[in-house]
């Protein structure tokens, strides 16, 4: 493949390109001037940093699990360290990376120039938020360095407020402020996008990924503060004790699971849906054709939010949940798999008579779906009312989860930062390292997380320090898979970070791709446009574009 | 089952033998491998066939092969067929996963009940018959039976994975499960539900055993005095033979016969008196005052463990006449044993 030259890479004559004169890298100097921007790129860019910071902090910790689980006794650590590891991990990748990561960097960067606007909506609102995150971020990190928490990400009560001397409170402290960061993220999307469409921008025209960042956003908006009531009950209830949870009190504990997942299954959705916009666009610029059935694509991310809301209780079908509710939510989570269905097929028919190419966000991109399909089907199971029982809290939900959110989620954050590097730093990176890495990164996750299928249906349990003999065999596997996962994410930092200074000079369009954000310089200038461009085509129109090409570029300074 | 039985029995053996498939241990494992397999299937179904779109369409539109895309809008029957056909998939999926989830969550009339209490980090087994058990549980194969079970402090989850049953153990409320084992043998118990520190060593094992192996083992283990005769001598401990003394002028409800019974309640309602409400009306006696009763009791909140309201609980159960309750005011000491319900099963 690497061989025959399938690349529609478009890159300006190396000899006497360069980077444009004026653009927003170096339209200031100093850390004050990145500290104080309103701009939402310079910001975009600051999350990209603390994110990938707190990804490999994270996946440290991930790291430190699989050894210990390399072998059945407790031999690397003492169990409240490891519960404490897992208790990191879960927070750090759900709150710190995985719900901010697509909308808050490549989300932030895009969206107003997708939608040919200046800026977001409310600029500083949004360098707030990026603020709160750090806020959020420093507070997992004093709860870590103070000594850690060991909860579970979960802050299942009563384990949470009665029975555990940790820092709970420092790391709900941190969960209820970097929540703060993602709902004023959602804001601030929703309000650009109803408002700031520049002319001739109508709802259908906008990209898919417009479209998924939008439900996301919905969900961000009402969802989130659900979590953050949540954990203030549970400071109270641990500080002064007022019994909201606590069954001796007449509380219910229960109560908190019920309030816990109804953030916590659309936190799912906010996490998948941005990244199934980029697969949108991925796969349209590579296949060269519009999105196969555009409004169904759409109306699928919307789909997926409004019934993302009622699914919640399929977190609870072994908790004492009455038998009829539990059908209902059963049923209901049934129906919520369907729009992702429809979007993979959607894709898959994209390709269909398209003229394709497999650069390495499109090798992304088809990992993505492999991996997504196997999380999603997989989900069937636990939505199934009587599989469930014997499934969950098994390491079966472990990989489950983990194949939606890591196969899924971060595959498609991958693909993204790949196919907008070239316009966000100017640059390209080394091709076939790039490839490397998606294809180590996808064997590597297949290796860790397949044999974690098996090893729920054994029934081992999930946040195990010690496991019996016989699943030793199955966690090696895994153990090694995670190695090679291990450095399928380190390649892209080194070569990424490498790119920085050396990589190709990209050009503004080197995909050869429709939307808007490829209609301007690389990196675009502070203000992205010179002049409001107007919207006169379909999103995804390459006949417009092959018009387009002879033309000069109007944004240019 | 679908499947033929002889396949059926090979297959399982053979997965059984390669390690990648836990024992069938329980009446209830079959029914749920064979949805197993079928949502395995479809997984399989569905993943090849995401595969084979997309190999086919890399090999066959790829720029070499097809240099110019042709532009396709979409198309409403192909997306009316991949929304519809795993709609039908997925119903499928759910009617067959919420018969089975009823089959295992609904216990036999005919169950032999033994209690479960789970604390940070033990499960304390407690049968009828007075035998106590820590990390572990003897039950006969071939009888249908129910699990009881409580926390007395946290989550807990209660897991078989042989039996391919799991239950969460709930602070605050009672919550059952049930099997009928097939094979003798030991299994594991784990506790699925993270629970703090020594979570994964919170694991016991079940022992399956003959009729015979299990009526051997009930004799050899008996502390002397079952959990009613337990709460008997509570009951009169704690006073409560003083106002639920079964005479016509006493100050509380007659206890005989109540279990399983309708009551009518002061603020109008009617509750059917099983396990939980016992414990409940224990602990917030106020919640719920028999008609005709003044709300005099005191709750018991923090002043009996978990242990102990089973034994209550079990001494109400197997109260069919206020006999017992006249000896008790007679004598706080008792060795007799307590007269049995019909209902109850010996050990």
């Amino acid at each position: 493949m690497s061989t025959s030259t399938t690349t529609i890479l478009n890159l300006p004559d190396q000899a006497t390109a360069t980077l444009p004169k004026r653009n927003y890298l170096n339209a200031e100097h100093g850390l004050l001037s990145w500290l104080f921007t309103g701009d939402h790129k310079r910001i975009a860019m600051l999350y990209l940093f603390s994110i990938t910071f707190f990804f490999f902090i994270g996946g440290a910790f991930a790291g430190l699990i699989r050894l210990e689980l390399l072998t059945p006794q407790p031999d690397l650590v003492a169990s409240d360290t490891y519960n404490k590891f897992f208790t990191m991990h879960g927070i750090i990748m759900i709150f710190l990376f995985l719900v901010p990561s697509v909308p808050a960097t490549l989300g932030n960067f895009l969206i107003p120039i997708m939608l040919g606007a200046k800026d977001l909506a409310f600029p500083k609102i949004n360098l707030l938020s990026w603020y709160l995150y750090m806020a959020g971020g420093t507070f997992t990190l004093a709860a870590l360095v103070l000594g850690g928490v060991d909860t579970g990400w979960t802050f299942t009560t009563p384990l949470s407020t009665h029975y555990l001397n940790t820092h709970v409170i420092t790391a709900a402290t941190a969960i209820f402020i970097a929540g703060f960061s993602s709902i004023f993220t959602g804001l601030n999307f929703i309000v650009t996008i109803h408002r700031m469409r520049a002319p001739g921008m109508t709802w259908f025209r906008m990209p898919l990924f417009v479209w998924s960042n939008y439900a996301a956003s919905i969900l961000m908006v009402l969802g989130t503060p659900v979590l953050a009531i949540a954990i203030v009950l549970v400071a109270l209830e641990r500080t002064i004790g007022i019994g909201v949870f606590d069954p001796t009190k007449g509380g219910d504990p229960l109560l908190f699971q019920h309030l816990f997942w109804f953030y916590s299954h659309p936190a799912v959705y906010i996490m998948i849906l941005p990244g199934m916009g980029v697969i949108s666009e991925v796969i349209s610029t590579f296949s060269r054709k519009r999105v196969f059935g555009y409004t169904a694509v759409a109306f699928s991310s919307v789909a997926i939010a409004l019934f993302g809301f009622f699914v919640w209780a399929h977190h609870m079908f072994i908790m004492g949940v009455s038998n009829y509710s539990a059908l209902v939510f059963s049923l209901l989570t049934m129906l919520v798999a369907v729009p992702s269905a429809i979007k993979i097929f959607n894709w898959a028919f994209t390709l269909q008579k398209g003229s394709l190419t497999f650069e390495t966000p499109m090798l992304y991109a088809f990992g993505f779906m492999g991996l997504f399909t196997i999380g999603g089907l997989t989900g069937v199971f636990l939505g199934s009312l009587g599989m469930d029982i014997h499934l969950t809290e098994t390491y079966f939900i472990v990989a489950h989860f983990h194949f939606v959110m890591v196969g899924g989620m971060l595959m498609a954050f991958l693909a993204g930062v790949h196919f907008w590097w070239p316009k966000m730093t100017g640059r390209m990176y080394p091709e076939s390292l790039s490839k490397l890495a998606a294809v180590t990164t996808f064997i590597g996750f297949n290796l860790t997380f397949l044999p974690q299928f098996i090893l729920g249906y054994l029934g081992m349990p999930r946040r195990y320090h010690s496991y019996p003999q016989e699943f030793q065999v199955l966690n090696v596997l895994s153990t090694a898979g995670a190695t090679v996962l291990g450095v399928g994410y380190l390649l892209p930092m080194i070569y990424l970070g490498w790119s920085l200074k050396y990589g190709a000079i990209a050009g503004n369009n080197p995909w050869q791709a429709t939307g808007l954000e490829w209609q301007i310089q690389s990196p675009p200038l502070t203000e992205n446009f010179l002049v409001t461009p107007i919207m006169d085509h379909e999103a995804y129109d390459y006949e417009w574009l092959a018009h387009k090409t002879e033309q000069e570029v109007t944004t240019v300074g | 089952m679908h499947i033929s039985p002889v396949l059926w029995q090979f297959l399982v053996k053979w997965l059984t033998a390669s390690a990648l498939f836990p024992r069938e241990a329980s009446t209830i494992a079959p029914y749920m491998d064979a949805l197993y397999f079928f949502l395995l299937a479809m997984t399989i179904l569905g993943l090849v066939l995401v595969g084979a779109l997309l190999t086919f369409f890399s090999i066959r539109y790829r720029k070499e092969r097809n240099p110019v895309a042709t532009h396709i809008e979409g198309s409403t029957l192909l997306e009316a067929t991949w929304t519809i056909i795993p709609l039908a998939i997925f119903l499928v999926c759910f009617v067959w996963g919420a018969l089975l989830y009823f089959r295992i969550y609904s216990p036999p009339v005919n169950a032999m009940n033994i209690y479960v209490v789970g604390k940070q980090w033990m499960w304390k087994a407690e049968h009828p018959g007075g035998q106590h058990e820590i990390n572990a549980l003897h039950v006969p194969i071939g009888k249908p039976v129910q699990l009881t079970m409580i926390s007395q402090d946290v989550f807990h989850s209660f897991s078989i994975p042989d039996f391919r049953v799991k239950r969460e153990v709930i602070p605050g409320r009672y919550s059952t499960v049930w099997f009928e084992a097939t094979t003798p043998g030991t299994y594991h118990i784990f506790c699925t539900q993270y629970c703090g520190t020594q979570h994964s060593g919170m694991i016991g094992e079940v022992t399956a055993l003959t009729p015979d192996d299990y009526q051997k083992w009930t004799q050899e283990s008996t502390s002397g005095m079952s959990l009613a005769q337990n709460g008997e001598r509570l009951f009169a401990s704690m006073g409560c033979n003083a106002c639920h003394s079964g005479s016509a002028a006493a100050r509380g409800p007659n206890l005989a016969g109540v279990y399983g019974s309708k009551l009518q309640l002061a603020n109008g309602s009617q509750v059917l008196v099983n396990d939980a409400y016992l414990r409940d009306a224990i602990l917030n006696p106020s919640q719920h005052v028999t008609a005709g009763f003044a709300p005099i009791m005191p709750t018991y909140q923090g002043q009996i463990s978990e242990d102990g309201l089973i034994d209550l609980v079990e001494f109400v159960k197997n109260m069919p006449t206020n006999y017992r309750v006249q000896q008790t005011l007679v004598t706080s000491q008792s060795d007799q044993t307590a007269p049995t319900a019909s209902g109850m099963v010996k050990p």
